[in-house]
């Protein structure tokens, strides 16, 4: 009888490689095959968190190496959930992230929509929709801010001939009202070809004897849409929100590249605001607090959203 | 395969060759200077070169762009890498290096070498050397001066047609400005113009907000207008001096000076954008600190008799400052090589090294070469770069100086572009910023 998983794995190591090795059992081959991969995790996963955890209850700066560390309690975290930029920044991320997953799924569902036709050229138009998300977030951001820039910006030429303004007379990425909306119109052109991708899997999934059968029963085109294809593809696209919440809820590269959080604070997003904290201002303390908070904050939503998730694909 | 790896031979001659190659390494005194990616640090690399044939030692350079140069230095610094022997770090480091043992002390170095901080500009012995502040202690050689200052389209400024127009309209000559007042009038005069069939603008000013930028820049309106960091009798004491009805002004006047004339977009905007823009013929003014005057005098659209240069004009009470720049060469405490690190501070002290540093763009803070009758007239920007220098004042060195830093950068960014709030509101802000560091330093 075979319980924990190093026996499961010993027991499925193959006679031979264990009868070679003279003096070690089959459990202990496991384990020396598993132990690597443990210790790498124990060190640059758990080690940190828990370390992370311990310096969020102290008044550490690490560029105060002769300052004794002292404990602070919990001091850092309510500095923190009382300090109103943290909350604006709150904001500006939950901002940033809600119309990016939005946009995102809409746009990349009605994408994966047209590609999954069969037309000529599918492939090849399958594949420039997807160049965007191999380029590097620096490089996008980089190339956007020019593409954005009021006097040789191709986007506010654009803009310009559309609405028959100036294009110098406004800027992207210099306002604040619109600049909270170039990072999102940047972040959904850079991903949503890969939550079309997700889509087009679950599209591809679903067997064409349903809608054969769905066809035979004179089922419009419609309804097949909202009780076929709709149902079937909802597992890819929460698993494709979920992949996109937790990338934009980190997001970093990106927005510092296009708007470095500002004008003022107003793209400021909490991994930016904790950047500063952190490697700016040295308060690492503070900052392995902020951290603890928002590593909270994720992994709760998502263990919420997994579950729900999980709920919807059972049934 | 399995012969090999056992061979005593075999290993006996990697065991050789590898003690060989750390034998050399240790008598090479292979040494890694840290600097920022700029044009300076290319010519220091020329200038090196004397150091490497007369020492036999190896420089390596480790330099990194100005808007991550902080962040990379001070990690490594704060994590006490070994990766440089020789540091150029800003000047507001020198008090958190002092304090936290970063850099050598070189008082009884300087005194073993003759060297004598009497022979450079007070004002840079004071911003780059010294810590604590106005005492006799050294952490670093003064070893690149800069300062705010502003370049003018010297050709424009020139025109009949101009000179004509802008005498009707403000009833003075087209003239370099004296005052902040006078500055915005010329920009404002040229912005949306149209010059050569090209639109132009007015004024390119620093309004970054990543790292240092806006306060970089606006510290300059603000000083002239009487700003100060605190009470000259009592220290720390910022109410009343930080937010006073003056420096108010001066902040309403840089902001002023960014919503008349800048060019579009130029919202987040430090040294490399203001030198494009104006390189690039679209400003008639820009503000930028004088290391970048060597390369805009060379420049083959803007260079030579195309551009003027003079020193931050005054306030409307006479006072004028400019935000100094520049930096001192420590030896870090950390390095294994401490005495081949010194040896290139002894050498780079020398005066014909001095001398050899400002004719290939580097700014020497020595006295006996920008005191020598001929280096005024040396090149066009000499002169402007040492008025410049007689009004410097600089930002906190405090070890907090980065939380300091950081809370001008947001208040002003917040009320200069992002148009948050009142100039009050905004130093109002500072002042609690401030003192909410200096309470967590311990200074009340």
């Amino acid at each position: 009888m075979l319980h924990s998983p190093i026996d499961r794995i010993a027991g499925a190591t193959p006679p031979a490689i264990a009868a070679r090795v003279k003096g070690l059992s089959d459990r202990a081959i496991a384990w020396l095959f598993v132990a690597p991969s443990i210790v790498l995790l124990l060190a640059i996963n758990i080690f940190p968190l828990i370390w992370t955890i311990r310096l969020s209850f102290t008044n550490f700066r690490v560029n105060r190496p002769n300052e004794p560390i002292r404990f602070v309690g919990l001091r850092n975290y309510i500095n923190i959930l009382t300090d109103g930029d943290v909350w604006r920044s709150m904001q500006a991320t939950a901002h940033f992230l809600i119309w990016t997953i939005i946009l995102q799924v809409l746009i990349g569902f009605f994408l994966a929509y047209l590609i999954n036709k069969k037309f000529r050229g599918n492939d090849l138009w399958t594949t420039i929709i997807v160049l965007p998300m191999m380029l590097s977030p620096a490089v996008v951001g980089n190339f956007w801010t020019f593409l954005y820039q009021p006097q040789i910006g191709l986007f506010n030429y654009v803009i310009a001939f559309l609405t028959g303004n100036d294009p110098s007379s406004f800027s992207m990425i210099a306002s604040t009202t619109l600049a909270p909306w170039a990072i999102v119109i940047v972040d959904t052109w850079m991903w949503t070809p890969f939550v079309m991708l997700i889509c087009l899997a679950g599209l591809r999934s679903i067997p064409s004897s349903i809608y054969e059968a769905a066809e035979c029963d004179r089922a419009s085109k419609w309804r097949q849409f909202w009780t076929i294809t709709i149902p079937m593809v909802l597992p890819f696209l929460m698993l494709a929100v979920l992949f996109r919440g937790i990338e934009n809820f980190k997001m970093f590269d990106l927005v510092v590249q296009l708007t470095g959080g500002g004008p003022g604070s107003i793209t400021e997003l909490t991994s930016i605001n904790l950047k500063r904290a952190a490697f700016e201002q040295w308060r690492t303390g503070y900052a392995s607090a902020y951290a603890v908070i928002l590593f909270v904050t994720v992994f709760g939503l998502a263990s919420i959203y997994v579950k729900a998730l999980n709920r919807v694909k059972q049934r | 395969m399995r012969s090999l790896l056992l061979s005593p031979a075999v290993a006996a001659g990697i065991y050789l060759a590898v003690s060989a190659a750390t034998a050399s390494h240790a008598q090479a005194a292979d040494l890694t200077l840290c600097w920022a990616a700029w044009d300076p640090a290319n010519a220091l690399v020329e200038l090196s070169k004397d150091f490497e044939k007369k020492s036999g030692n190896k420089m390596h350079y480790e330099f990194v762009p100005w808007p991550n140069f902080a962040d990379r230095m001070l990690n490594e610094l704060n994590s006490s890498g070994k990766l440089c022997d020789l540091m150029i770090g800003d000047s507001q480091w020198i008090g958190g290096a002092a304090e936290n043992g970063q850099y050598v002390k070189l008082n009884d170095f300087f005194d073993k070498e003759g060297i004598k901080m009497d022979d450079f500009i007070p004002a840079t012995v004071v911003g780059y050397a010294e810590w604590p502040k106005n005492t006799p202690n050294y952490w670093a050689l003064p070893a690149f001066a800069d300062v705010v200052g502003w370049t003018y389209r010297a050709d424009w400024f020139s025109r009949p047609e101009l000179q004509a127009e802008f005498k009707k309209k403000y009833g003075r000559d087209l003239a370099v400005p004296k005052t902040w007042d006078e500055l915005t009038d010329i920009a404002a005069f040229f912005q949306g113009r149209e010059i050569d069939g090209k639109k132009v603008y007015g004024a390119a000013i620093y309004t970054e907000r990543g790292s240092e930028g806006i306060t970089m820049g606006a510290m300059n309106a603000l000083y002239s207008y009487g700003f100060q960091y605190q009470n000259p009798n009592k220290p720390y004491d910022l109410e009343g001096f930080v937010n006073s009805a003056e420096a108010v002004a001066g902040l309403e006047k840089y902001k002023k000076l960014y919503e008349c004339c800048t060019p579009p977009g130029h919202s987040d905007a430090y040294m490399t954008e203001d030198v494009d823009a104006y390189k690039s013929g679209q400003v008639a003014l820009q503000m930028n600190f004088t290391f970048t005057w060597p390369g805009i005098n060379a420049d083959a659209n803007v260079g030579g008799k195309k551009t003027g240069y003079f020193p931050n004009p005054a306030g409307p009470k006479g006072a004028q400052f400019a935000q100094l720049g520049g930096q001192g060469i420590s030896v870090v405490a950390n390095s294994d090589k401490k005495t081949e690190a010194l040896d290139y501070i002894k050498w780079f002290a020398q005066p014909e090294i001095q001398r050899k540093w400002w004719a290939f763009g580097g700014y020497s803070a020595l006295k006996a070469v920008v005191d020598d009758p001929g280096f005024a007239s040396s090149q066009p920007y000499a002169k402007p770069f040492l008025n410049s220098m007689a009004i410097v004042e600089d930002f906190w060195a405090e070890p907090s100086y980065a939380s300091l830093l950081q809370a001008s950068q947001k208040r002003f960014h917040d009320y200069v572009v992002a148009n948050q709030g009142t100039a009050k509101d905004a130093l109002d802000g500072l002042v609690k910023d401030w003192k909410g560091v200096f309470q967590d330093d311990g200074k009340y």
